[in-house]
């Protein structure tokens, strides 16, 4: 990528877009909190188009911005525990090999779930949520899969698009 | 020719091993929490901010209000059910009834927390008010 500066802000209006989208569809899977991560998309694509330290960068930004124009104080705690996670957990499965870009979008979709609900247990000092835990493995399980098959596509088309500019 | 789905996703081995994987978890929290989750009319437990307000039997209908009615529980034929909250995203309302020990219903904008027990430790059901 030729111009850093340029791309980040592209992929950080992007992302904010995905959350201001997503926040429009009605979508409920009849399971709350669980949402398909659209931004998601754009994280993975980050991650594969950018250093690591930017798509950390672009991560935490988008959370902020999305949680101050359409969340509150509680969704962003939330969100920025899922989101680290999510990534961290991303960038590993890449780095270790063998993994698809549709494999690490499934983990980054299962442990986005996992550090909220982790958040959401300290916050709410209980334990016994972990019934939930299925819920969202299975949950995370397939909004990862549609977002990896949307990150594969994305990716594919970036780097022909890139090759021409 | 067309590609089959299979061919076109370029799944790779240890991508079939994640998601195997993440089902097995969660196929067995499932079934951890089913069996030795158990069932039968026990009591549920409010809590606000981490701090019991009340301790209310699942065999008896009344109407309960939370944390000075932001919230209201409902219990009707051994089940809980979060009927009325006053934060934005309603998770809590939209969430099922709770009627199986260690399910609980939470809101996390008011910091309520409504679990259910066992039966057993229900001595505090004199604590109801």
């Amino acid at each position: 990528m030729r111009n850093r500066v340029a791309y980040f802000g592209m992929f950080t209006a992007l992302a904010l877009i995905f959350s201001y989208v997503e926040t429009l569809i009605p979508i409920s899977f009849g399971i709350p909190g669980v949402k398909l991560g659209l931004a998601n998309l754009i994280i993975v694509a980050a991650l594969y188009k950018m250093a690591l330290k930017e798509a950390y960068l672009l991560s935490v930004v988008r959370v902020l911005l999305a949680g101050f124009l359409f969340g509150n104080y509680f969704s962003i705690l939330y969100s920025l525990s899922g989101a680290l996670l999510s990534l961290s957990v991303m960038a590993l499965l890449k780095k270790n090999g063998g993994f698809s870009v549709i494999g690490v979008s499934i983990a980054g979709g299962v442990f986005h779930n996992i550090g909220q609900l982790f958040v959401a247990m300290l916050a709410v000092e209980t334990f016994q949520v972990a019934y939930y835990v299925p819920v969202l493995l299975v949950a995370g399980l397939l909004t990862g899969l549609v977002i990896g098959i949307l990150a594969q596509e994305l990716l594919r088309r970036l780097t022909w698009w890139l090759s021409q500019s | 020719m067309k590609l089959s789905i299979k061919e076109k996703l370029h799944l790779q081995k240890k991508d079939w091993f994640l998601i195997a994987l993440i089902l097995f978890v969660a196929g067995l929290a499932f079934f951890l929490h089913e069996f030795i989750g158990g069932k039968g009319a026990g009591c549920v437990t409010v809590k606000v901010e981490g701090e019991i307000q009340g301790v209310y039997s699942l065999s008896e209908d009344r109407e309960i209000e939370i944390n000075g009615g932001t919230n209201t529980l409902k219990i009707r034929n051994g089940i809980a059910d979060m009927t009325k909250a006053d934060c934005p995203d309603k998770l809590c309302v939209n969430q099922k009834a709770v009627s199986k020990n260690g399910e609980s219903i939470i809101c996390l904008p008011n910091k309520v927390v409504v679990t259910v027990d066992s039966s057993e430790n229900s001595e505090f059901d004199a604590v109801a008010q």
